[in-house]
């Protein structure tokens, strides 16, 4: 078996039993803000307070498995900070440690902050959990990637569904947070764009101020009927609710029999429960494994992010940091997520380009780029903002 | 339609000499397997298996069928002449794909959550080895001469050649995203594999492990990421090399020498896995999602009936 030996080929990779010395680790490190918890509108589905780290814990192990084969180690460490005080403090840190690549779990603000720091030169953000457009348009910044869907794709996604059903009208509920808001923009935007028409905005103001225990769902039912009485003639009732404040309340209780969708019901999103397409039933097992508990979209971005560190050392074949950043962006770069097509970062934004699915909670509907939205160079940007259209100038 | 049109007047042409095999096909989602007559492709038995089965092979000496029960972490041996499952085997933890050595000894095991390798002796039913590879091994492949057997992992993109002798990773080629089948080349000189996700198949040097040849596939009216390949599956001749095409629905031809598709042959829907009837005259192709099969003659090239069985048709072997 000599033969088998240590050949000096460079496609052949030497086997890990002969591998010499590992080499450096490649260090990536998670900069997270802890989220205070709040007594939930409703007591199920707790959102876990590691949401997100999770996911880079499982990418972690799934690249050193990788690694060990290449001679390549990867080292994890998190930061889970309480303010952008702290976000700072740990990021300077772990720059004057030489760590070059993090995972962010960081409100847009806080973001931006960081990536604008004289330290964030040569270093890669990549954003795991934010969905604000303005982070791919007027406040992105060339040292920063999403793995995480931006708004505007999650409506689009949306949209096209409803143009394959010839569903052509919604009346949209717009809740009170700014992120809801913000929903909503991505919402009309999309709507324009898919020539859907928003008959009515409803924005929601009814605040029962008890959970479900104190008879509030009894007046919130009232409520719902009493605001859809006059909407006139819709398809679908799309919901802008991104802190789960309201959203579950409004199915079965319009006036007229109409599906919720949006940020409840019918959901446009990274990653859901009940996806098992393309190989995904591997992962949600891994990561149920690993952790005993569901992987959430956060979760998934985070391993995105962490998987394309190790995807990008792999195929550029370095450790070097900066080169593995430079690698991510290149065109030869693609990460597998279990979405049955190569995975890609756009040039113009630094989003990642990524199949998006419409999932309720027990059941996927639907996965978006819908069949016949065509494109000249890839049907995944007809998700989200094209390059033609970018206000992202880096 | 034009399958169902067709497959009259194809049928009386292969009608020629009579098919006295059996069909076998693994109902992913029925745990079951179902035996279909090649002469009348009519279901003449549905066996219950373990709970979702998946690759399945003849065994050497042809009495037998292996089964692999993936979610009952074992294999079912389902014995040939009493169309009954004669006794189980060890497989590890969540077996997907499998080989057999060439003297029939031994079975070769992706464990596909467990990242590692299991050697299985089949006299014994015992796991005589355990070898550590990349994330969710897949493909599995023995060389003609049993000294080489080859793991595909999807998570790492790797063939990984394992020494079945001294039980370890001789040798790791880095291939496109998403590795599923290996397949040697009947005269055992090249190892291919095919790359879900990367959409190509590398052609790799068994003695010198370079790719010498990554094979794509441009199928008109179809966006290029819709060619996934699975299934590569080699005549005996070494002259023609089939490819299912997953999602795209589609069987390439392709020519070893030039590495040329020329020709894709429409099946059913989400083609994965296929398997040849013993003489090597039919290809038979398993529809994952339309849950059928798809028959091709394989002189013609051309598909000449699809013939329903259980839910998610997963692989297809046939026997004498």
């Amino acid at each position: 078996m000599k033969l088998f030996g240590l050949c000096a080929l460079a496609a052949l990779v030497a086997p890990s039993a002969f591998a010499q010395a590992p080499a450096a680790p490649i260090e990536i490190d998670y900069l997270g803000l802890k989220v205070e918890r709040t007594l939930q509108f409703a007591y199920l589905d707790q959102p876990p307070p590691d949401a997100g780290l999770q996911g880079a814990r499982v990418a972690l192990a799934d690249n050193q498995t990788t690694g060990q084969f290449l001679n390549q180690t990867f080292h994890l460490t998190e930061d889970m900070v309480d303010d952008a005080a702290g976000a700072v403090d740990a990021f300077k840190k772990r720059v004057a440690a030489g760590t070059k690549l993090f995972v962010t779990d960081l409100p847009a603000p806080i973001l931006l902050q960081v990536a604008d720091l004289p330290e964030a030169k040569g270093v890669t953000l990549l954003d795991a959990t934010t969905r604000d457009d303005s982070l791919r348009a007027e406040s992105c910044r060339r040292n920063v990637l999403h793995t995480a869907p931006s708004r505007a794709m999650l409506a689009d996604a949306l949209m096209q569904y409803m143009t394959i059903k010839k569903w052509g009208k919604i009346a949209l509920v717009i809740g009170g947070d700014p992120e809801d808001k913000l929903y909503a923009d991505a919402v009309r935007n999309s709507a324009r764009k898919f020539r859907i028409k928003i008959v009515k905005e409803i924005p929601w103001t009814f605040d029962p101020g008890s959970r479900r225990t104190d008879t509030g769902a009894y007046a919130e039912g009232a409520e719902v009927a009493r605001i859809t009485q006059d909407v006139g003639d819709y398809d679908l009732l799309v919901v802008a609710d991104e802190a789960d404040n309201f959203g579950d309340e409004l199915g079965y209780r319009t006036t007229e029999p109409r599906p919720v969708a949006g940020t409840q019901g019918l959901v446009p999103t990274a990653w859901a429960r009940p996806f098992e397409q393309w190989g995904a039933t591997q992962l949600q097992g891994r990561f149920l494994k690993a952790t005993n508990r569901w992987m959430t979209e956060s979760d998934y971005g985070a391993w995105l992010a962490v998987r394309s560190v190790g995807e990008a050392a792999t195929r550029g074949n370095t450790t070097d940091p900066v080169k593995i950043g430079e690698f991510m962006r290149s065109k030869d770069f693609d990460v597998a997520g279990f979405k049955g097509t190569k995975l890609t970062f756009r040039d113009w934004d630094g989003q990642l380009r990524e199949p998006l699915l419409l999932a309720d909670a027990r059941s996927l509907v639907s996965v978006s780029p819908q069949p016949g939205f065509l494109h000249q160079f890839s049907e995944l940007d007809t998700l989200g903002v094209d390059r033609p259209e970018t206000k992202c100038h880096m | 339609m034009m399958l169902k049109l067709l497959s009259a007047v194809a049928l009386m042409a292969l009608a020629e000499p009579a098919f006295a095999e059996k069909i076998f096909v693994t109902n992913e989602k029925d745990n079951t397997v179902t035996v279909l007559d090649g002469e009348t492709l009519k279901i003449v038995e549905t066996v219950k298996v373990g709970q979702r089965p998946r690759d399945l092979k003849v065994s050497r000496d042809g009495k037998s069928v292996y089964i692999v029960a993936s979610d009952s972490n074992r294999f079912d041996v389902l014995d040939i002449a009493t169309m009954k499952i004669s006794g189980t085997l060890p497989s590890g933890q969540d077996p997907e794909r499998f080989d057999i050595s060439p003297d029939g000894k031994t079975l070769y095991v992706a464990n596909e959550d467990d990242n590692k390798v299991s050697f299985v002796d089949i006299a014994t039913k015992k796991i005589v080895a355990e070898v550590p590879v990349g994330i969710e091994p897949e493909g599995m492949a023995v060389s003609p001469d049993g000294k080489i057997a080859v793991d595909t992992t999807e998570t790492t993109s790797m063939a990984h050649f394992i020494d079945t002798e001294a039980k370890k990773v001789v040798a790791n080629v880095l291939v496109d995203s998403r590795p599923r089948v290996a397949a040697w080349t009947p005269d055992g000189s090249q190892l291919w594999t095919s790359s879900e996700v990367g959409g190509t198949v590398a052609v790799i040097d068994a003695k010198t492990h370079a790719i010498l040849k990554k094979i794509s596939f441009e199928i008109p009216g179809l966006t290029s990421g819709k060619a996934q390949p699975v299934d590569i599956k080699f005549t005996q001749d070494g002259k023609t090399a089939f490819v299912a095409l997953g999602p795209a629905n589609r069987v390439a031809v392709i020519d070893p020498k030039s590495y040329e598709v020329q020709k894709y042959i429409l099946v059913g829907q989400r083609d994965w896995n296929m398997g040849f009837s013993p003489d090597q005259k039919r290809l038979y192709v398993a529809n994952g999602v339309s849950n059928d099969i798809t028959i091709i003659d394989v002189a013609d090239q051309k598909a000449v009936k699809s013939v329903p069985v259980g839910r998610s048709p997963w692989g297809v072997v046939a026997a004498p």
